[in-house]
């Protein structure tokens, strides 16, 4: 341990301990820390994880049974609109944006992120909108007068946007709710390249870079080019709907196909926006639970960035059955398919990281295991449904909605978790409580297998997917039930979680430093970190400098 | 002098290859706004050259549309001008920097009065609105998104025009000064853009 007269005694003074209420809600309102605005990210975003959660709830009563009269159908089309709408923008989006603005900065050895005040800005502007959304429940006089939620669906296809099939204010409040949520969402990817590109603390080539703010930097770079799209389009749509534009209006020659096409240059990039970050978390745990450096650094890197590049070319293959001709067709079938190599890259990698490892099975990697298996399934399905005959047959399925929920739930949202229960310890200065991330773990595996191995059955049995209700007899009625309970599961391992998250800030043991034996750069600095992260700045040799510091008999460079 | 543990426990003032240089954060967020920003451009551009003739009804583009041939030296020109107020920054010049500045605040303010009388000359003389037809709606937004941009640019060089004359931008300001005239270049070469596609192409 380094040891210099410095400047520690200074932080004492600026911890919000011992103050009062008032002055420590103002400190968090004005913060322009990168680490407690990505706790507010976090937080916002788990309180969006609740609401969404819920509607999807409500939306599983619904159907659990055939004929049912549990909410009316067109309750159930702003259940699914803001079920989606609030867990792609604002619990999706957040939550990866949170982790990313407190680890980035920590593990490139920066102080803060390149523009604070920026970063600030960006959270405020999200949250703002994910309100803004949710006020449409008291302001949006929709059309069964006062209070209607936006029910247009998450991608919201035109014509059924403009004025005369939604009148009212609902669907003003979706399109302005996305449009800021975009903004924010580029404002802080801006941050997010910058501090990666100009932060980086001495000796910290590109190539000794760990591999999660790599695929961060992948990922700011896909939300420029796919995001903006989707804030241009709404803006356009925003104009047809205040100014009385025809850019979606098919009545005065505009074209509904344009938005599809608008809205998936999105939508595509949208996922990998999404399933990068959980790359990101999966690179770092599965090598400290394996004991080994990351298997094929190189290879990873590469495999990232040409998935962001192939992602750009795929968006139609979510339009096969708007008829695109056998050129386009096979184009972006081709594409499609191309994606899955680095994919697969990524999985051996992965594989031959565990491999010959001494696996240990705390809960962040038994997380990490079922990611593994869970996304290897879902880009099975997602193969299977990028060849356009089939996809004729079943898009707009169940079988759509279960591939894609495995991919954000059982990818993303498995690898979410272990990258909780992982650096918990490190925001927190405190332990998790294993016995509970392991009920959480169970039930939260279990009730995802239940519902969303089951969906995809009667989505073959040709079940649409965004009905209300269905008729007896058809062969779905088992399988919708089975998919409820699954989703009962799946809330009890949630709550499990946050009330452990609650718990062991009070009750759990202290976690010291280091408690993982890592071997990144946030793990040399205390647990909670100081507001400066790094009272001298660090300089590094290696791409595991912690580890070499730990094991000098070992260094890094043998494995670079 | 009491000897504390330090929150870092790697090692201090390792040797570094070579000297440690990182571009400048404000160069970096630029160019990543500007790509962006062309992302935002490139969806209006495609909805442009989509509805060029598929109006319903008139006015065309080639019955109303002039080339605006004046203003767009004005405002390339402005670029020039733009370019040459960092370097006059950078040699100190601090008189040229602010004429420099004042030429390029006039002729976007120039280029933006000649939008400004095109439109009215549209919509008063030839009633053409964003509501009459595709073409409306495609010109007035893609005009209108750059000519907001132009706005922008003109609000930020004006305050640095007014710091200028107060006498309180400096050498050491030019670093910044170049971030913003990277933004104006954006803006210009946007217009060449646009030009191409509403008034060459789209006629
Ligand atoms: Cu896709």
């Amino acid at each position: 341990m380094t040891t210099t007269p410095v400047l520690e005694a200074i932080d004492e003074t600026l911890e919000t301990q011992g103050q009062p209420p008032v002055n420590v809600i103002y400190e968090w309102l004005t913060t322009v820390d990168h680490k407690k605005i990505g706790l507010m990210y976090i937080v916002y975003a788990l309180l969006f994880l609740v609401v969404g959660g819920f509607e999807a709830i409500l939306m599983r009563i619904q159907l659990a049974i055939p004929n049912n009269h549990f909410v009316s159908p067109q309750v159930f089309n702003q259940l699914f609109t803001m079920h989606g709408t609030t867990m792609v923008f604002f619990m999706g989006m957040p939550i990866l944006f949170g982790m990313g603005n407190y680890l980035v900065p920590l593990m490139i050895g920066a102080r803060d992120m390149a523009f604070p005040r920026l970063n600030a800005f960006s959270f405020w502007i999200s949250a703002f909108a994910g309100i803004l959304l949710y006020y449409s429940y008291i302001g949006g006089s929709g059309l069964y007068a006062a209070g209607s939620a936006p029910d247009v669906g998450w991608f919201a296809y035109a014509p059924l946007t403009s004025k005369v099939f939604s009148p009212g204010h609902s669907t003003d409040y979706w399109t302005l709710a996305v449009l800021l949520s975009g903004v924010g969402s580029i404002g802080t990817a801006l941050n997010i390249v910058t501090t990666i590109l100009c932060m980086r603390c001495k000796g910290m080539k590109m190539s000794r870079m760990p591999l999660l703010p790599w695929l961060y930097l992948v990922m700011s770079g896909l939300v420029f080019v796919a995001v903006s799209p989707l804030t241009a389009a709404q803006v356009m749509l925003t104009l047809d709907r205040y100014l009385g534009s025809h850019f979606f209006d098919t009545q005065a020659g505009g074209s509904a196909i344009l938005w599809m096409h608008f809205f998936w240059i999105f939508g595509h990039p949208e996922v990998y926006v999404l399933v990068l970050p959980a790359f990101a978390f999966a690179n770092e745990i599965i090598p400290v639970f394996s004991r080994k450096a990351m298997f094929g650094y190189p290879a990873m890197v590469a495999a990232s960035v040409s998935i962001g590049f192939i992602s750009l070319s795929v968006w139609a293959h979510h339009m096969f059955t708007a008829g695109l001709g056998p050129a386009g067709n096979t184009f972006f079938v081709f594409a499609t398919m191309v994606i899955s190599v680095p994919t697969g890259i990524k999985i051996f990698n992965w594989l031959a990281t565990i491999w010959g490892g001494k696996i240990i099975f705390a809960p962040p990697m038994m997380f990490m295991v079922a990611f593994l298996f869970q996304f290897l399934i879902a880009g099975l399905t997602g193969i299977m449904l990028s060849a356009a005959p089939f996809n004729w047959q079943l898009s707009a399925s169940y079988f759509v909605v279960a591939h894609f929920h495995y991919v954000l739930v059982g990818a993303i949202v498995f690898s979410l978790f272990g990258a909780f229960y992982y650096w918990y310890p490190k925001v927190t200065g405190k332990m998790m409580d294993e016995t509970l991330a392991k009920w959480h773990f169970w039930l939260f595996l279990i009730g995802f297998h239940l519902t969303f191995d089951f969906m995809h059955v009667p989505g073959i049995l040709g079940m649409p997917r965004r009905i209300y209700t269905y008729e007896a007899g058809r062969g779905w009625d088992t399988l919708n039930f089975i998919v409820g309970i699954g989703a009962i599961f799946q809330a009890v391992g949630t709550l499990i979680l946050v009330y452990n998250m609650i718990h062991s800030y009070y009750k759990g043991k202290e976690a010291g430093h280091d408690p993982w034996d890592a071997w990144t750069l946030e793990w040399s600095v205390p647990s909670p970190p100081p507001s400066y992260n790094f009272a001298i700045e660090p300089t590094v040799n290696s791409r595991r400098p912690l580890w070499d510091l730990k094991h000098p008999e070992d260094p890094d460079s043998d494995y670079e | 002098m009491t000897t504390i543990t330090t929150a870092s426990r790697i090692p201090i003032d390792g040797p570094v290859e070579t000297p440690w240089k990182l571009p400048y954060r404000g160069t970096i967020g630029m160019a990543c706004l500007i790509i962006a920003e062309s992302a935002i451009f490139i969806i209006f551009v495609v909805a442009y050259i989509y509805y060029i003739g598929k109006s319903l009804s008139g006015p065309t583009p080639a019955q109303v549309l002039e080339l605006p041939i004046f203003g767009t030296i004005c405002l390339l020109s402005s670029s020039i001008f733009v370019h040459f107020a960092v370097s006059s920054l950078r040699k100190e010049n601090y008189r040229g920097c602010t004429l420099n500045l004042a030429a390029t605040v006039l002729l976007g303010t120039i280029f933006l009065a000649t939008t400004a009388r095109e439109w009215y000359h549209l919509i008063h003389d030839e009633g053409l609105t964003i509501k009459t037809n595709l073409f409306g709606t495609t010109y007035y937004s893609l005009v209108g998104l750059h000519a907001t941009h132009v706005v922008v640019g003109l609000i930020m060089l004006s305050l640095v025009l007014c710091f200028s004359l107060a006498g309180l931008v400096k050498e050491e300001h030019s670093e910044k000064l170049e971030v913003l005239s990277l933004y104006w270049h954006f803006v210009d070469a946007v217009w060449v853009v646009v030009f191409l596609v509403v008034y060459v192409l789209g006629r």
